[in-house]
């Protein structure tokens, strides 16, 4: 029989105590500052703030360094912290056409309006352990030339200026968009919402589901129409000003996935499209979030829905890192009961088919 | 009483008189610069204002919107941490402080200057301040500029050597 206990009290204390003393590790190695990790980890930090679903740098590197380095357990630290506060309202949506550039590179068009800026990329390293990182040397900084001052078009505007592409996208209630942090998710979802899912969703599961499309579940023929990394304004419209107060400026990353065409007997051919929109320097994740908005984007195009990729159910509600960690995780937690009773249940199963198995057995050693 | 209810109590003091591009604009540079520098202004041009809390500090979140495809419908792409305070002087002006993060100290101090460039006798040295604080905040954006203008790929052809 099993009797509930209660326990652990000390055991806990200790373990946290020694889960502090772990992540200060050795005492004659400096302590890494919250500021350090937002300068030299900031990629780490923008993915933390992204899947977070919450901007803000400092907090996401307090997060990192709490969680010694866990990125989901980050994640999951400042989601739980985001709901501790009150919400003041929603932005003005963020144009960023009006970006201030770092990146913007086309893999559609080599000559475009603003150019192709390649910015702080990993792209045409040769991806080599460079043992002069172990030296603590003076790094030059980066190399100036006047800006062109040139514009950087969109590139969808470049092509729908022909009208060769379908346009931005339509979606959400007279309400303005849905929003999963205060509505039950409901399937099919608008784009909207789906968009606002797959933007807090899991890198590794969204980079999963894009490459599964390019392998040929539900195939999209996607092009890097253009990607975008830089800083845009937030404004928050305030009654009492009588206009939009500016909160400052945050880093984003944006690709506009230019795939195959669509038309029909009253529309002309036309390229479609996939978005992605993701807080901070991830051009990873906003590239496999526009190949997945894309593809889920099949009844609207009337593409048969027969890869995973496409499946909307399937996707959204597995893309949160902190829903599928907490649940795939408790199963850590005792499940002393659920246990002994599955115990009685295989026991007693066992003993029905033995029984069954030597009927003769039984009945002689009954007679015994 | 909120900040709104107290604004339509005094219509006078909303900010009429006052150019509401050059509130915006202040408002904008009192957002992105760090702290000290409000500080410093502050103790430069009224080290003993008065001031009565009317909201906050306080911190919260605004969910910050994007666009579909960059240019559509809006859809709700996550949240920020933002800090707002609102202030009011002996004098009776308003002032709004709003900024991202959780600097509730940096929202408040924005408040005051806020207040400040409302009740008006100190338009030269926050006119200035803006400007000054303008320019800066630009030279930081275009180094950043020229420094991605640097990395700007230059196509060439290739030409065969064999005429």
């Amino acid at each position: 029989m099993y009797v509930a206990v209660k326990g652990g009290e000390a055991a806990i204390a200790n373990a946290h105590r020694l889960l502090a003393d772990r992540r200060r590790g050795d005492r004659d190695l400096p302590a890494i500052t919250n500021d350090q990790v937002v300068a030299q980890l900031s990629l780490a930090v923008d993915r933390v703030m992204a899947e977070a679903s919450l901007y803000d740098p400092a907090l996401a590197a307090l997060a990192i360094r709490q969680a010694r380095g866990d990125m989901i357990e980050a994640i999951f630290i400042l989601r739980a912290y985001r709901t501790t506060l009150p919400r003041f309202g929603s932005s003005l949506p963020v144009e960023t056409g009006e970006m201030a550039i770092e990146r913007r590179i086309s893999a559609t068009y080599k000559d475009l309006p603003g150019g192709q800026l390649l910015g702080p990329t990993f792209d045409y390293t040769h991806r080599l352990l460079d043992p002069a990182l172990l030296e603590d040397g003076d790094v030059p900084e980066g190399t100036r030339r006047p800006a062109s001052g040139e514009p950087a078009m969109r590139v969808s505007d470049i092509l729908s200026g022909e009208g060769l592409i379908e346009g931005d996208g339509e979606a959400g209630g007279e309400n303005g968009p849905g929003d999963i942090t205060r509505t039950p998710m409901e399937f099919p979802m608008g784009r909207d919402v789906r968009l606002q899912a797959l933007a807090r969703g899991d890198e590794g599961f969204l980079l999963a589901l894009a490459y599964s499309t390019q392998r040929g579940y539900a195939r999209t023929h996607p092009f890097a129409g253009e990607i975008r990394i830089g800083s845009v304004e937030v404004e928050i419209e305030t009654p009492e000003l009588g206009f939009a107060a500016p909160l400052g400026r945050l880093k984003l990353t944006e690709c506009q996935m230019i795939n195959q065409f669509k038309g029909s007997a009253s529309a002309p051919p036309q390229f479609t499209r996939g978005y992605g929109l993701v807080f901070g320097q991830s051009e990873r994740k906003a590239m496999a979030m526009a190949l997945v908005d894309r593809a889920l984007r099949a009844d609207e195009f009337g593409e048969d829905r027969t890869a995973p990729a496409q499946d909307e159910e399937f996707v959204i509600s597995h893309c949160d890192n902190v829903q599928a960690t907490g649940f795939v995780e408790h199963l850590k937690l005792p499940h002393y009961v659920d246990f002994q009773a599955e115990l009685d249940l295989v026991r007693r199963m066992r003993r029905e088919y033995e029984a069954a198995r030597h009927p003769a057995d039984d009945a002689s050693e009954a007679a015994e | 009483m909120t900040p709104k209810e107290y604004a339509m109590d005094r219509p006078a003091q909303a900010g009429s008189v006052l150019d509401p591009v050059l509130r915006r604009r202040l408002m904008a540079v009192l957002a992105r610069l760090p702290r000290q520098r409000l500080e410093s202004i502050l103790a430069q041009i009224a080290p003993d204002v008065e001031i009565h809390p009317v909201r906050g500090p306080e911190t919260g979140l605004v969910m910050v919107r994007g666009r579909i495809g960059g240019g559509g419908s809006p859809f709700n792409l996550g949240e920020a941490t933002v800090s707002r305070a609102t202030v009011r002087l002996s004098t009776g002006e308003i002032g709004h402080g709003q900024l991202l993060g959780t600097d509730r100290q940096h929202a408040r101090l924005a408040a005051i200057l806020d207040a400040l460039h409302q009740r008006g006798d100190h338009q030269g040295a926050i006119a200035a301040f803006i400007t000054d604080s303008e320019a800066e905040l630009a030279q930081a954006e275009r180094r950043q500029a020229e420094e991605t203008a640097a990395t700007r790929v230059d196509f060439f052809t290739m030409v065969r050597g064999d005429d």
